[in-house]
């Protein structure tokens, strides 16, 4: 049997043959629909395999074609990487992006075997070697791919959960806190501790939840409110809960929820002017106030 | 045995809860608090728990024995400065204490106290005009 270094003839048909191998791997993605010419330009695709042809041919001089984790292939490895990310945000499935490196196997055994031609035991040795490697390679994308949209994910996530519970300071003493898109258990929490933190930052004796975006209420929607509700009595602030639309009343209702306990107003600016009536306050016309 | 000091202010009584609460110590402050509106004739109890960061459903019901004894006895309670996280704590246990008063610190507790004895009526105004 031959050894990668004596009897093999990776090393020489990548030296010897790569501007053919570069064209027919192009064309093989091209054909089979990994290319996607409409988020990759033509060029940058030529770009990305000669590049990757060339730190492939750099790290098979050291001899070492199974083990992938050495630093002779950092190189081949950071470009997989960083190609498989870009490729991520870019939208390419990742059957599309192992692709790019499983697509390399025809044109390379095609090039092999001139190279075997009447070497047979030769030729099946490199084939194993070539397919072990190219297979590693090819997992070692699709991990780097989702690695990337995990990290995509957990980032919106993150943006969302953000966003989504902004407590915001209406006047001394009175916060409000719209709050918008469904509410689960999750999001109750998150929201209830900003409204509560909020509340001894700002000294606010009245909170404002307004619900005018939250799509639906449901028993359980309303369960949280009251639970926010009854969390911020307990720390001596009073809610007022606005923005109640026609059809969010008629379910509560139909549902049977008790919000009897609650002061719920139908609009945020009704629940601003009761608010500022609690706090002694009212908001007048210069003009009203002159005479 | 440790106690928590309960202080005469005025017609006020004023509790600091500044340790962990255990339930010996909870029951102790009971005895002591009924005692002590009846010694005095207080007609109102501040409580102050803002430096109580743990709880759990027995200090939380014992909150509101506390308010339900001293309403019985004619006093008002007041619970001020409940952490975010205490708060939380209570009413995933199921306990929203309806029947306690509550505020953020104690300047507003006070307010709370002083508003709610001037309501009471103006039999208590002879003794106020006394003191002036």
């Amino acid at each position: 049997m031959t050894t990668p270094a004596g009897g093999s003839r990776i090393t020489e048909v990548l030296n010897v043959q790569e501007n053919e191998l570069l064209q027919e791997w192009i064309a093989e993605q091209r054909q089979s629909g990994a290319a996607r010419p409409d988020l990759i330009a033509a060029a940058d695709l030529q770009d990305q395999g000669r590049e990757f042809l060339g730190l492939l041919r750099q790290a098979v001089q050291s001899g070492e074609f199974s083990n992938i984790n050495i630093p002779a292939w950092s190189g081949v490895r950071d470009l997989l990487t960083e190609l498989s990310r870009t490729r991520a945000r870019l939208g390419f499935a990742p059957s599309e992006v192992a692709t790019f490196v499983f697509s390399f196997k025809q044109p390379l055994f095609a090039a092999l075997q001139k190279a075997h031609a009447g070497a047979p035991d030769g030729f099946i040795s490199d084939i194993w070697t070539v397919t072990q490697m190219l297979d590693k390679l090819g997992l070692l994308t699709t991990e780097a791919y989702l690695k990337s949209r995990e990290e995509i994910i957990a980032r919106h996530q993150e943006e969302m959960m953000e966003l989504s519970t902004p407590v915001v300071q209406l006047w001394q003493g009175i916060v409000a806190l719209p709050i918008i898109g469904t509410l689960d258990s999750a999001r109750t929490q998150i929201v209830m501790e900003n409204l509560l933190q909020a509340i001894v930052d700002t000294g606010s004796e009245i909170a404002i939840i307004d619900i005018t975006g939250v799509p639906t209420v449901d028993t359980l929607v309303s369960q949280h409110l009251l639970k926010t509700v009854a969390a911020a009595r307990l720390m001596g602030a009073e809610c007022i809960i606005s923005g109640i639309r026609p059809q969010i009343a008629q379910t509560i209702v139909h549902l049977g929820v008790e919000l009897n306990d609650v002061i719920t107003k139908a609009t945020l600016a009704s629940a601003f002017a009761l608010a500022l009536q609690k706090r002694g306050m009212t908001v007048a016309k210069v003009s009203q106030i002159k005479s | 045995m440790e106690r928590i000091p309960i202080l005469r202010m005025g017609s006020f009584l004023l509790v600091t809860i500044q340790v962990d609460m255990h339930d010996r110590l909870a029951m102790t402050l009971q005895d002591d608090l009924t005692t002590k509106i009846v010694q005095t004739g207080a007609d109102g109890v501040l409580i102050d728990i803002s430096a109580l960061d743990i709880v759990d459903s027995f200090i939380g019901r014992m909150l509101g024995n506390i308010s339900a004894m001293s309403r019985i006895l004619d006093a008002e309670t007041v619970v001020v400065g409940m952490q975010p996280a205490v708060a939380i704590t209570l009413v995933e246990l199921g306990l929203s204490l309806p029947g306690v008063r509550t505020a953020l610190n104690v300047e507003k507790g006070m307010a709370i106290l002083r508003a709610s004895r001037t309501l009471l009526g103006e039999e208590e105004n002879d003794d106020v005009s006394l003191e002036e």
